[in-house]
């Protein structure tokens, strides 16, 4: 099954690599990774996403408690929730034909073109994995120069939060 | 008072009630060791290798139940320390252990003596800092002791860099005596309605069994345990980490569990049918395949740490918490208790665990012309009034020293079970007796393991510290011995140790007793005689049946009743 694990954790040098070293002294699987700051700068927000049996998630939320720079943990997949992911993906573009379709397909996925070039496209587009995924299989006919993802971030519906 | 990071060191440790600080100096920690020179409070201990600083400080911890301080300098200093702080976290044993860096400014420029401690260390810490600032200096190190010696101890590194030390630069120094972390807090109430329905499981328990661990001890939970464990009239086995958390000569004990384990305990443990489980673990060396562990039971776990409880087995009721604090609810809870203990069921039960107590597993041929080194541990214990600090290294003498001696106390057996590091056991029995310098000591070893840290014969010498090493020598590494026997055909690749130094000469060089003895009849004599020089350490070189073996054996991976007692695998 797969989860999304939300977490907040000190904004310390290291933190994020104790997460990363869990995962792989620990041989859990990891499928994204983000982290930023939050409005409070003394802490940061991760979302990871991995995979894994009912015992092994247990196992992995429960190690990610015990590091002493996580704050709060919640798995948001456990309830009702929304995911996001943006995607920035630059294709060919050079004739009118190309450039049409892709801006077909773009606006089909409420997706924007940010960056116009005589060659080529940079699309922006939001949405869950699966409609990004979706999104570059409707691109195949044209070429696909670069993709860039920014792993999974999330958020439950409703009053259910992570904060302290 | 305005002091520099050096200095504030030293006095921290101080206010903090650090009385020894096991370590060895070098570049990265000059300015520290010289504001240690110009004080006399917290005193410096010098082994001969930084492994040896991290064992003996780790001793001493078990022995105390205070964190242990190890002081080392960067790079190679750092790096000695490792096995000494894996040691220690797979054990859970509080240590704080400082170790220099490089200046801040060349952080990460290959200075000479840099290594990513922070870093190296992560795995095998309970937590770990580098300090970048010398005002974050006596917050960072309040923060480390509270870390290490709370919750699930552990070791936490703080890694120091040269110029945050400077005898130059002076700040304000007042010692931090509160420190609160929003991201640590561990749980140490019991829930309540876990702690209640957990009873009810237990009361009503026909072939109950108590299995516990290193936790009891660690939570400083010996007597209530035992008036838990008498109250009910159970049945209970202690792991190799739990020995002494419940007095070995009770009649209620019935042995170690494990691979090593008596028959008893693990017949027991296959056929109970309410396990409960305190601060243990549920180590492979304990359950053996997990497929065929207590296939009747119905698990309660009682441990401090969330992640240790359904880990290796899925258990049934989880409480989290100390179990000082969960024992004492429980008691209180018993003691108003309708349900009774059906006493019948249980007498039936004692029937059952007699009949397998009669096989008698440690017997051992006591008509050897050789010395048999369960015979030797038997005679310390004896000599000893069950009563010494006993360390052991890693192997067959480990198993013998678990099985033989009974200990009736906890923090009185300290080996290391969960990294089984070789060479451990003499550093941390001198830790030890830095501790308690007028009790017994032993350490029970092997001719390989001794081999790992003699070094700190040097150690021993130059504090007076009259430990007594119980040197089991059989010329082989026993354990990976009695594997090849067992599993490759008796092809002895690589164990066999006959190359050795004269034990008793090697003593001496150090300014020490030395003693070797070959006979049966002589080893109470040569006990009673080295235990009577309370002043002196002394190396007794006990040259031990070589082809001698641990029974009774689960071999890896086969279920807790598949106990062996010789090389043909005849079942018990
Ligand atoms: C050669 C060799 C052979 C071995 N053979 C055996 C064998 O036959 N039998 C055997 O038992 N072991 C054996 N071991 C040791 C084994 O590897 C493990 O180290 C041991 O079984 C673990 O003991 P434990 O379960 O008590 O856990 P520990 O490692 O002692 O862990 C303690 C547990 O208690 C919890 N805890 C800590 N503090 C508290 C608190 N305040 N409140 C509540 N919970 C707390 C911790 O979270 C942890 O889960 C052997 C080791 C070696 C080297
Ligand atoms: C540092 C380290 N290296 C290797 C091992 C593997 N090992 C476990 S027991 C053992 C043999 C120990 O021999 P000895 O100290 O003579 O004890 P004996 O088994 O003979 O009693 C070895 C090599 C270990 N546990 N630790
Ligand atoms: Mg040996």
């Amino acid at each position: 099954m797969r989860h999304i694990i939300s977490l907040l954790m000190e904004n310390e040098a290291g933190a994020l690599s104790r997460v990363a070293g869990l995962f792989s002294a620990r041989g859990y699987n990891i499928e994204s990774l983000t982290v930023a700051p939050t409005e409070d700068p003394t802490m940061s927000r991760m979302t990871l996403v991995t995979t894994g049996s009912e015992d092994i998630v247990e196992q992995i939320t429960k190690q990610l408690n015990k590091l002493v720079d996580i704050v709060k943990l919640a798995d948001i997949t456990e309830g009702e929730h929304i995911e996001r992911e943006l995607m920035l993906i630059k294709v060919m573009a050079s004739n009118a034909e190309q450039r049409e379709e892709v801006k077909r397909m773009t606006d089909i996925f409420r997706g924007r073109v940010i960056d116009v070039k005589d060659a080529n496209f940079t699309i922006e587009i939001t949405g869950d994995g699966n409609k990004l995924d979706a999104f570059i299989d409707a691109l195949q006919h044209s070429d696909i120069i670069e993709t860039v993802r920014s792993g999974t971030t999330g958020i439950s519906r409703g009053a259910k939060c992570l904060h302290i | 008072m305005e002091l520099s990071g050096a200095e504030i060191v030293v006095q921290f440790l101080k206010d903090e009630g650090v009385e020894h600080v096991f370590g060895y100096p070098g570049g990265a920690v000059l300015h520290i060791y010289d504001a240690i020179f110009r004080q006399d409070d917290v005193k410096h201990i010098l082994t001969r290798h930084e492994q040896g600083a991290t064992h003996a400080a780790d001793g001493y911890a078990r022995a105390t139940g205070k964190p242990g301080v190890a002081l080392v300098t960067s790079g190679p200093g750092a790096t000695n320390a490792i096995t000494g702080i894996a040691t220690a976290y797979l054990d859970s044993v509080p240590l704080v252990v400082l170790s220099g860096q490089v200046p801040r400014a060349f952080i990460g420029s290959d200075a000479f003596q840099e290594v990513d401690m922070v870093g190296i260390s992560r795995p095998c810490v309970k937590h770990n800092f580098l300090v970048k600032d010398v005002r974050e200096l006596a917050s960072t190190l309040k923060k480390a002791f509270y870390v290490a010696s709370t919750g699930r101890p552990g070791p936490v590194v703080v890694d120091i860099p040269k110029d945050t030390t400077d005898p130059g630069v002076k700040i304000p120094y007042e010692y931090p005596k509160e420190i609160s972390m929003r991201s640590y807090n561990p749980t140490v109430k019991g829930h309540p309605g876990q702690i209640k329905r957990a009873l009810d499981l237990i009361v009503g328990a026909r072939r109950p069994m108590l299995y516990t661990g290193g936790g009891v001890i660690l939570s400083e939970a010996s007597e209530e345990l035992t008036e838990f464990t008498q109250t009910l009239g159970y049945p209970i086995t202690n792991t190799l980490m739990g020995l002494g958390a419940y007095p070995g000569m009770d009649k209620q004990f019935v042995g170690m569990l494990g691979m090593h384990g008596t028959y008893e305990a693990n017949m027991a443990m296959h056929e109970c049918d309410v396990l409960v489980a305190i601060g243990a673990r549920f180590d492979d060396r304990v359950t053996g395949d997990i497929k065929q562990f207590c296939p009747n039971a119905r698990i309660i776990h009682i441990d401090i740490d969330p992640s240790s409880i359904s880990k290796n087995v899925r258990v049934d009721i989880p409480i989290v918490g100390d179990i000082k604090q969960v024992l004492t609810d429980m008691l209180k809870e018993l003691k108003g208790l309708k349900k009774k203990i059906d006493s019948k069921a249980i007498a039936n039960w004692w029937q059952q665990i007699d009949k397998w107590r009669d096989t008698d597993c440690l017997r051992y041929d006591r008509n050897s012309a050789l010395i048999k080194p369960q015979y030797v541990v038997e005679k310390l214990c004896e000599v000893t009034g069950g009563d010494a600090f006993v360390t052991s290294d890693v192997g067959q003498h480990q198993m013998f020293a678990a099985q033989f001696y009974k200990f009736n106390k906890p923090r009185r057996w300290i080996n290391s079970g969960g990294l089984g590091t070789m060479g451990f056991g003499m550093p941390a029995a001198l830790g030890v007796q830095v501790a308690y310098p007028d009790a017994p000591v032993a350490c029970i070893t092997g001719e390989s393991s001794i081999q790992m840290c003699v070094q700190e014969l040097g150690m021993a010498l130059q504090y007076q510290l009259p430990i007594k090493v119980i040197n089991l020598n059989n010329g082989y590494m026993g354990m990976v011995r009695q594997w090849q026997e067992f599993f490759y055909e008796k092809r002895y690749s690589q164990s066999v140790m006959e190359v050795n130094p004269d034990f008793v000469k090697l003593a001496e060089a150090y300014g020490h007793i030395g003693m070797r003895i070959d006979k049966p009849q002589d080893v109470e004599g040569a006990l009673k005689e080295a235990f009577a020089m309370k002043d002196k350490l002394v190396f007794l070189d006990f040259v031990t049946d070589r082809g001698e073996n641990v029974y009774p054996m689960i071999a890896a991976g086969k279920g807790q009743h598949e106990m062996h007692m010789s090389p043909e695998w005849e079942l018990i």
